[in-house]
């Protein structure tokens, strides 16, 4: 067996002779684990990463990662590995890790193993070749793994973060019973035109409203794309048996509407918000008077 | 699946309980179209609350409806479209335009009654 | 490389029950792989129109519905196919208001609307296939 090893020691080795290595080198790791694991850790503290995490801490993630990455390399399937990066990263990112950290983590335990490797077959240069072959393809795939889970988790949260504050910018006023004002401040994007009216359209049912102004005096432009959205928005808001009424139209805008050609016919339009709600108040049957006149 | 028809004075209310096939949105047309009649009803009111789709099929047929009932004398109105069956609605191009829409059962009597007493006092409904 | 725990559902479309079986089972993927309960509605009332077109021009065919990894963006497709008489003129079909069966014709161009993308292939031989995706936000 060894003879036959030695007598094929080409760099590279064949599949076959590669996932035969596989179990030893598993059972390898699982031997000197402790002594592996510390080692990183170590490493970890020196590279001066994760400084954020005690010691400890930085142990006890260590020895998950060190477990779950054994796994990888003896079953191939990263899935529990990847849950386990979108756990640790859902609980470090809010600590201010960075990703660079996390990388660096992930390639340090890699080099730590491989020096180990090194070490104990560099009287074999072929055997240790057929390791590594068996060792490099999973070790990046368990990197990749690992960074690709943190940065993913990182975007869900940046999404997260913004649609928060897409919501905050845009807020429903439930001014009167029954009327809604729905002031639009800044550039709407598609996107953000499309959770206007969604939300719009959950505040109607929560507030059972019937009449609906819409100001857009802080919006500076509209595009094709956005005008037909409040168009639809206005639509919508009809299925749900709300009237809407737009206001504070600039002339910028009025001019944009009418040169491409929007359907304005469906659309109740009053110049300003004060004169929205008066109309408001008026579909909704309220009149407004002054103290003395109403004692009259 | 039949959707009940209830009759509530001098209106008919049918609730759609749930996912409907085409099959039984015509028999719920054919059966409200019939029962004004019998019935001498002023006005249908269709409660979609547990719709969560309503696509062209469906929104051709609660139209044929309106219209139908129309030429029979009487008013509906549609109520309870959910806001995401609202939206994917428009999306698709659907808008229901010439049918009454209210935001609940409550306000589809309320907007019923509006309507017959107009009718009743001769004075035209505005829009 | 992420591999997702929901399998592809196929459903065979013969008839206006198959319409309905058809969006609710787009329905419960979507809210299994955690779409907004809003894009939820979009997704099955497209795939309500898609298996509408079939019965109204094919009579029989097939929607499958499956979850979708692409650059790292996570989300539903919804393959319609049929072996009926194919369109003739896609441009036409894809017009809002064309309908060659005296309908709304708003089919198509409203399954784009209420999908993130959206291809068709179809000529005489061997019918019709839409394929159509939603990304989860």
């Amino acid at each position: 067996m060894a003879e036959s090893r030695r007598r094929q020691a080409n760099i590279r080795s064949s599949p076959e002779a590669t996932a035969a290595v596989l179990p030893e080198l598993v059972a390898l790791l699982r031997q000197n684990r402790t002594e592996l694991r510390e080692e990183w850790a170590r490493r970890i503290t020196e590279a001066q990463l994760l400084t954020a995490m005690t010691k400890e801490e930085i142990f006890a993630e260590a020895t998950s990662i060190y477990d779950n990455y054994v796994d990888v390399l003896e079953t191939g399937a990263v899935e529990a590995l990847q849950a386990y990066a979108r756990n640790l990263s859902e609980r470090i990112i809010p600590r201010g890790v960075e990703t660079n950290e996390v990388v660096g983590i992930v390639l340090l335990l890699r080099d730590v193993l491989a020096r180990s490797l090194f070490k104990k077959y560099q009287s074999d240069f072929a055997l240790l070749n057929r390791v590594l072959d068996a060792y490099e393809p999973a070790a990046n795939r368990i990197a990749v793994t690992v960074s690709v889970g943190f940065v993913q988790e990182r975007e869900r949260i940046i999404r997260e973060q913004q649609e928060a504050i897409r919501e905050l910018s845009t807020p429903v006023l439930p001014v009167r019973e029954r009327l809604l004002i729905l002031p639009i401040i800044g550039v709407i994007d598609p996107q953000r035109a499309r959770q206007l009216t969604e939300q719009l359209l959950r505040g109607i049912r929560s507030n059972r409203a019937k009449v609906v102004v819409i100001d857009i005096t802080g919006v500076p432009t509209i595009d094709s794309t956005v005008a037909n959205h409040l168009v639809q928005t206005v639509e919508s808001a009809r299925l749900l048996g709300a009237t809407v009424i737009v206001t504070g139209l600039s002339p910028e805008i009025a001019q944009t509407l009418v040169t491409i050609g929007v359907d304005l016919g469906k659309m109740n339009t009053v110049g300003d918000l004060r004169g929205g709600i008066e109309e408001a108040e008026r579909l909704l049957g309220y009149k407004v008077a002054a103290l003395a006149e109403a004692a009259q | 699946m039949l959707v009940p028809i209830l009759k509530q004075g001098q209106y008919l209310i049918a609730s759609v309980q749930a996912a409907l096939t085409d099959a039984d949105l015509l028999k719920l047309r054919d059966a409200l179209t019939e029962q004004v009649g019998t019935f001498r009803s002023r006005g249908v009111i269709v409660d979609v609350t547990s719709l969560d789709v309503m696509d062209s099929f469906a929104c051709r047929t609660l139209s044929d409806l309106a219209n139908m009932i129309k030429l029979r004398g009487a008013e509906t109105v549609i109520v309870g479209i959910q806001p995401e069956v609202a939206f994917a609605m428009v999306q698709l191009g659907l808008k229901l335009e010439d049918v009454a829409t209210a935001l609940d059962l409550e306000e589809g009597l309320e907007f019923l009654n509006r309507k017959t007493l107009q009718m009743r006092h001769g004075i035209k409904p505005p829009r | 490389m992420v591999s997702n725990p929901l399998d592809k559902i196929r459903l065979a479309v013969k008839s206006d029950v198959d319409i309905v079986l058809c969006r609710q089972k787009g329905r419960e993927m979507s809210v299994q792989m955690g779409f907004t309960y809003s894009d939820g509605a979009l997704i099955a009332t497209a795939i309500s129109e898609l298996a509408r077109n079939i019965v109204k021009y094919a009579n029989v065919g097939e929607i499958s519905i499956s979850p979708v990894e692409v650059g790292g963006k996570t989300g539903i497709q919804v393959i319609a196919r049929d072996e009926g008489p194919g369109i003739r003129n896609i441009d036409l079909a894809m017009q809002d208001g064309y309908s060659t069966s005296g309908g709304l014709g708003l089919g198509l161009p409203g399954v784009r609307r209420l999908m993130d993308t959206f291809e068709i292939v179809s000529n005489d031989s061997s019918g019709t296939k839409v394929t159509t995706t939603k990304w989860r936000r």
